[in-house]
């Protein structure tokens, strides 16, 4: 019993010291990129695998009880939500920024597809 | 031993580039971050013109300055009185602040008899285990009807500023807000699978919060802004097509007015039973029971109700100028 509290102690907080380490990645990977989408990617792995990681360790650290289940929601709502945040801002930069080409390449394709789309909505103005 | 160094080699060390930014030598923006070039500033002769002899207009014969000695007079009056009611109010705070309690004695009135009674018998008075949920909705019910009351102003006066009329042509509401979001994606079919999953999720996580407001920390302000937070993702999500089916401005007016209306009678007839001495006939209920501590349950459903209600109403007037 003893061996099978120390493994769930050492295996919890191993977790989530490595979600630490993903979220110091994350800051300095914010402030050390000037690009806006390479600082969103760093940004949004935090949010996910940083964040993901913590409260897996979190989890194993409370045991099996009520808080696990609202901490296993938390991460599926986070994992819903931070991606889609992602998406967005990625595709507004792709639509907005002239000068996309220089950063990183977009395949014709994608953006004559981009641009139609917003296109039929806002033809009249 | 020192050691000698260029200056160049020395600008570049890291203490020195610290001390640079802290005093605001160096911007460490400029040059790495991507920055709009501003413009430099011409003077629109037109324009100066048009606001000078605007100017004159208001002096001259709007207000008359030059002939009419009574705007002389108030023209200093205001300053004077102005700095007068400053002194007077700073006076009357500094004079209260010399009143207040030493810090640290036991007649504060942090440490008085009012938050033991609250703590002791408030499961016994509100019937509320929530002992915070049975203060703010019962013992300082009058507060928080202030508070939605506040709420309700704020939307007001956002719509008195923000509100755009024009049905129909050029700086129609509707033109203006495609023209605001035209870079935005409408129709995007990630946001909208996700949004269509988490939407209801999250509303019948608001209802939970406010119907458990008098059990577990919650409440109506706090599930009704989340509430507020699923109606702006499903509106930024499907559009206004889609919100204006069960939300609009009437909805907005009939909600608000209800809630609040039902607020201040309920409360108004518990404080007259109770400072009558009567019994007011309304049941407290087993405390745990979802149905239960008198009327804190339907005010929390008003307040969340108003909450939910002026979060959408903020979102849509700021994004289209209307609802």
């Amino acid at each position: 019993m003893q061996i099978l509290k120390w493994t769930q102690f050492v295996l919890g907080t191993g977790m989530l010291f490595l979600g630490l380490l993903i979220f110091v990645v994350q800051i300095f990977g914010v402030f050390k990129f000037k690009y806006v989408l390479n600082r969103m990617h760093a940004a949004a792995m935090g949010d996910t695998l940083g964040i993901g990681i913590s409260l897996i360790g979190l989890m194993i650290l409370s045991g099996f009880n009520f808080t696990t289940l609202k901490m296993g929601l938390v991460i599926v709502f986070l994992w819903c939500a931070s991606p889609v945040s992602s998406h967005l801002i990625a595709r507004l930069e792709a639509l907005t920024n002239p000068h996309v080409d220089k950063y990183c390449e977009i395949s014709g394709e994608v953006k004559t597809r981009l641009e139609e789309e917003n296109m039929v909505e806002g033809e009249e103005i | 031993m020192s050691k000698k160094i260029s200056e160049e080699e020395y600008r570049r060390r890291l203490t020195v580039r610290m001390k640079q930014w802290i005093s605001g030598e160096k911007d460490p923006y400029l040059g790495n971050m991507e920055i709009v070039p501003s413009k430099e500033f011409v003077p629109d002769k037109k324009k100066m013109e048009q606001y000078q002899e605007d100017r004159d207009r208001v002096r001259s014969k709007a207000y008359d300055t030059e002939h009419n000695p009574i705007y002389r007079f108030f023209r200093h009056f205001y300053k004077a009185a102005a700095l007068v009611c400053c002194l007077a109010l700073i006076t009357i705070l500094m004079v209260e602040v010399s009143y207040l309690p030493p810090v640290g004695s036991d007649k504060n009135p942090g440490s008085n008899e009012v938050a033991a009674k609250y703590i002791e018998d408030g499961l016994q008075d509100t019937g509320a285990v929530n002992i915070v949920t049975g203060m703010i909705l019962d013992y300082r019910a009058f507060d928080t009807f202030g508070e939605s009351n506040v709420l309700f102003i704020a939307t007001c006066t956002v719509l008195i500023l923000l509100r755009n009329d024009k049905k129909k042509g050029k700086g129609s509401a509707e033109q203006e807000e495609k023209r605001d979001s035209f870079y935005e994606p409408k129709n995007d079919a990630i946001l909208q699978t996700v949004a269509s999953v988490l939407v209801p999720i999250i509303v019948i996580f608001g209802i939970y919060v406010i119907l458990n407001g008098h059990l577990s920390p919650g409440g109506g302000f706090s599930g009704g802004a989340i509430i507020g937070a699923g109606l702006i993702l499903y509106l930024n999500a499907f559009g206004f097509e889609k919100t204006e089916r069960f939300f609009t401005e009437k909805t907005y007016k009939t909600v608000s007015f209800c809630a609040l209306t039902f607020y201040c009678l309920a409360k108004s007839y518990s404080f007259y039973t109770g400072a009558h001495h009567l019994e007011s006939g309304i049941p407290l209920g087993t405390p745990g029971a979802i149905l239960s501590s008198g009327l804190i349950l339907p005010l929390n459903i008003c307040v969340g109700l108003v909450v939910a209600c002026t979060m959408y109403a903020f979102f849509a007037l700021f994004r289209k100028g209307g609802f």
